[in-house]
């Protein structure tokens, strides 16, 4: 059934119909409509959860922990410093192989405070062994929480749904709401293979002693590892069942480019606005459009990229005192590729600045640049940085 | 634990904190747990035991306790913060805080729950500064405050009471808290056999008082017959060894301030 | 490691409950609980107060060597003063 809706009543109504049993979360803006939202479906019967009102996202990520080890399937939602404050936990969840889907609304971090869209977040906890998922629409949204459910499930590892504060969460878009009917025989009821229950008592999280905990970490590794592939399944299946299908990343009209731009995210759709307008000039240019981030398809993307000249990935995000995090991890996928394109990282739209077509210009104008003259002098650039403003150039 | 255990029976699923039992107690490939026990991290056993009792709720499992365990560091400092929300949402969790009153488990550092003017290593004794210089940080008082329906002092040294609130705090629907007092040997300086004398000693000069918080009515579960003084029993210990007889003395009036809020002589 | 493999469970689950009873701790002792059977009157306060689940009720009651620490509690607690502390490799 097709409805209008934000990227927030997107999330919630993924979570309602992958009937889960158990919320904690806590509100934090722009993210706050989830809760709202998710609050009222319980309330009124549509949706047969368990909801806590925790005291903090560290919490409501703890709780969430405590509902999947006893069998539960659970949600939670946050951003910005709630996902920092979580972070700690993050990391738990993956070591301990529980099924939680988190849905991340993108918004900057704080100091200074600052409320409106970046990537800063979720790209802060890309360590934390979590399935990153980048959605560009609402559509994806709704889709990708659903799909989580299967993806985490299946390989017990926590998934991550990344969507853009306000301009994602906040917009509203016409969706295809998928049929209850339809999900239930996609998504299957959840069964820990060995939950928390006083018939057959277990143990999690020990102390992993030096002897054993490297294996562990080695075995989470293979579980992400093995994701790229369960990403790629359930996205078929999906495909089979609603007609839509997003892969670990999107080509667009990239095949025969010469000039690439690579994004994550709801810029992609005002970069393929661009592309579409090039390509009616008869310029060769396309985008990479990356959804899955971790497990990071570098093979993959190697694949895609490397028949091209140059790739201005654009990314929401810095590591302070060097550069973005896919420029970084995009870099060191090619670093044994005897041939591979020139690659310029873009930081822009930090803390809400809108990102204009004249910025999405410029970077291809460089990236064509570096593709004429075959280098790249300054690797790490800012778009839309008022220098003037800096003043001192500190 | 094992009066813990003994008194709630299998039917449990139990959330530690990190900490002394939590590290003790299950070094991989090593548990000395029987029952459901999970370990997520240290300030959060009582939001872990929440999640659980929405689980269990939510899968309709009938019958089967979320209790959450932790030291006085997991409860009184960086756990405060989750078991006040525990507490305020009503969650269906019983709460039990071992206290050994310090940081113990990374080496005897000082908690909110040390007493006044003992020795830690982060409270030591020097020219500048004498042991803890602010008083016990009171649970009980506000987990009180927060409305609980059941609350209740413990001793290691006095089992069956204890054993007896563990069983009424866990039949009670909601949030439900013990608070059992647990000498530490090298926390203390004390000499490992003479534990349960120094817990037993504490309920006797009046300094660990016997109680519990009834929905709002206070019970004074063990009234010591004769109060003996507190230098007995921080005498028997190295942590109070450079008290001053002024500082035993201002002790004292504590502990005497305390009894007559307690109807204890 | 010899040839012999382990298998993990992911997340670190420990599925055998009770799997530290393999360990066996009575090694640390420094010294050793011995019961008086002609004093011990089987009141059963030493098992009440061990903190290793060392000790079997009954008159006299026994000590599990396997696993007490020596910790003494027990002879502390004996209200008959029916155990005392023995220095290990005193035979």
């Amino acid at each position: 059934m097709r409805q209008v809706l934000t990227g927030n009543e997107a999330a919630s109504i993924g979570a309602k119909l992958a009937r889960v049993n158990v919320i904690a979360a806590y509100p934090i803006t722009p993210q706050t409509a989830v809760v709202e939202k998710l609050s009222e479906y319980v309330a009124n019967g549509e949706l047969n959860a368990e909801y806590m009102r925790v005291e903090s996202e560290h919490s409501a990520l703890s709780a969430c922990i405590g509902a999947s080890a006893v069998g539960a399937r659970t949600f939670t939602a946050t951003s910005s410093q709630g996902l920092m404050l979580m972070s700690e936990m993050l990391f738990v969840v993956s070591g301990l192989r529980l099924p939680i889907v988190i849905a991340n609304a993108n918004r900057a971090l704080s100091a200074p405070l600052n409320i409106w869209c970046d990537q800063q977040d979720s790209f802060a906890v890309r360590d934390s062994g979590c399935v990153q998922v980048y959605c560009e629409n609402n559509q994806e949204i709704i889709d990708s929480i659903i799909q989580a459910y299967r993806v985490a499930e299946e390989l017990l590892l926590p998934v991550m749904v990344c969507y853009d504060g306000y301009i994602l969460s906040h917009t509203a878009e016409p969706v295809e709401v998928p049929d209850q009917a339809e999900v239930d025989k996609f998504l299957p009821p959840y069964k820990h293979p060995h939950p928390l229950e006083p018939e057959k008592p277990v143990t999690m999280g020990p102390v992993g002693v030096p002897e054993y905990y490297e294996e562990f970490r080695s075995m989470q590794q293979q579980a992400m590892l093995a994701a790229k592939h369960k990403l790629l399944e359930v996205d078929r299946d999906w495909g089979k069942r609603f007609g839509r299908r997003y892969g670990l990343f999107e080509r667009y009209k990239s095949d025969d480019a010469d000039i690439l731009l690579l994004t994550a995210g709801s810029l992609s759709s005002s970069a393929k606005e661009l592309i579409d307008r090039y390509r009616k000039r008869g310029e060769k240019v396309g985008l990479v459009k990356v959804r899955a981030y971790r497990p990071f398809p570098g093979e993959e993307l190697v694949d895609a990229l490397s028949h091209a000249k140059a790739v201005a990935v654009m990314e929401k995000d810095i590591s302070i005192g060097w550069a973005g995090a896919l420029f970084t991890d995009l870099s060191s996928a090619f670093v044994d590729v005897k041939k591979g394109p020139l690659i310029i990282d873009f930081i822009c739209g930090l803390g809400g600045r809108d990102v204009s077509p004249l910025q999405i210009r410029e970077a291809l104008r460089a990236a064509a640049k570096a593709a004429e003259t075959g280098e790249v002098k300054k690797p790490v650039r800012w778009l839309g940085l008022r220098e003037k403003v800096v003043g001192l150039g500190m | 634990m094992r009066y813990v255990l003994k008194a709630l029976g299998k039917d449990v699923v139990v959330s530690m904190a990190t900490g002394c039992m939590e590290v003790v107690t299950t070094p991989y490939p090593e548990s000395s747990w029987r029952v459901p026990w999970i370990h997520s991290a240290f300030e959060n056993a009582a939001a872990t035991a929440s999640g659980v009792a929405a689980g269990l709720k939510a899968l309709d499992r009938k019958g089967v306790k979320s209790v959450a365990i932790a030291g006085d560091g997991g409860t009184a400092d960086i756990g405060l913060q989750a078991l006040s929300g525990m507490v305020e949402r009503g969650d269906n969790v019983l709460f039990v805080c071992y206290d050994n009153e310090a940081y113990q488990n990374t080496g005897i550092q000082r908690s909110g729950s040390t007493p006044f003017g003992a020795w830690t290593t982060t409270t030591p004794i020097g020219k500048l500064v004498r042991g803890k210089d602010r008083p016990k940080k009171n649970l009980p008082a506000i987990i009180a405050a927060h409305g609980a329906p059941y609350i209740a002092t413990a001793s290691i040294a006095y089992p069956l009471d204890f054993i007896n609130k563990l069983k009424k705090a866990a039949a009670i629907e909601g949030p439900t808290y013990v608070h059992v007092h647990a000498p530490c040997s090298p926390g203390w300086r004390i000499e490992s056999n003479k534990t349960i004398e120094v817990a037993r000693l504490a309920v006797l000069t009046g300094s660990w008082v016997l109680y519990e918080i009834d929905n709002g009515k206070i019970n004074v579960t063990f009234k010591p017959p004769k109060r003996r003084p507190i230098a007995d029993y921080l005498k028997m210990q190295g942590r109070f060894r450079h008290l001053t007889d002024e500082e035993i003395a201002e002790i004292q009036r504590m502990v005497d301030e305390q009894c007559k809020g307690f109807g204890i002589e | 490691m010899g040839g012999c493999t382990t298998k993990l469970t992911a997340g670190a689950v420990i599925i055998e409950p009770g799997s530290s009873a393999k360990y066996e701790t009575g090694s640390w002792r420094n010294f050793r609980p011995v019961v008086d059977e002609k004093k011990c009157t089987g009141c059963g306060m030493c098992w009440l107060f061990c903190p290793d689940s060392a000790v079997k009720k009954g008159k006299p009651a026994t000590i599990d060597l396997r696993y007490c620490k020596g910790c003494g509690i027990c002879a502390n607690e004996c209200p008959f003063k029916a155990i005392i502390m023995v220095p290990e490799g005193n035979r």
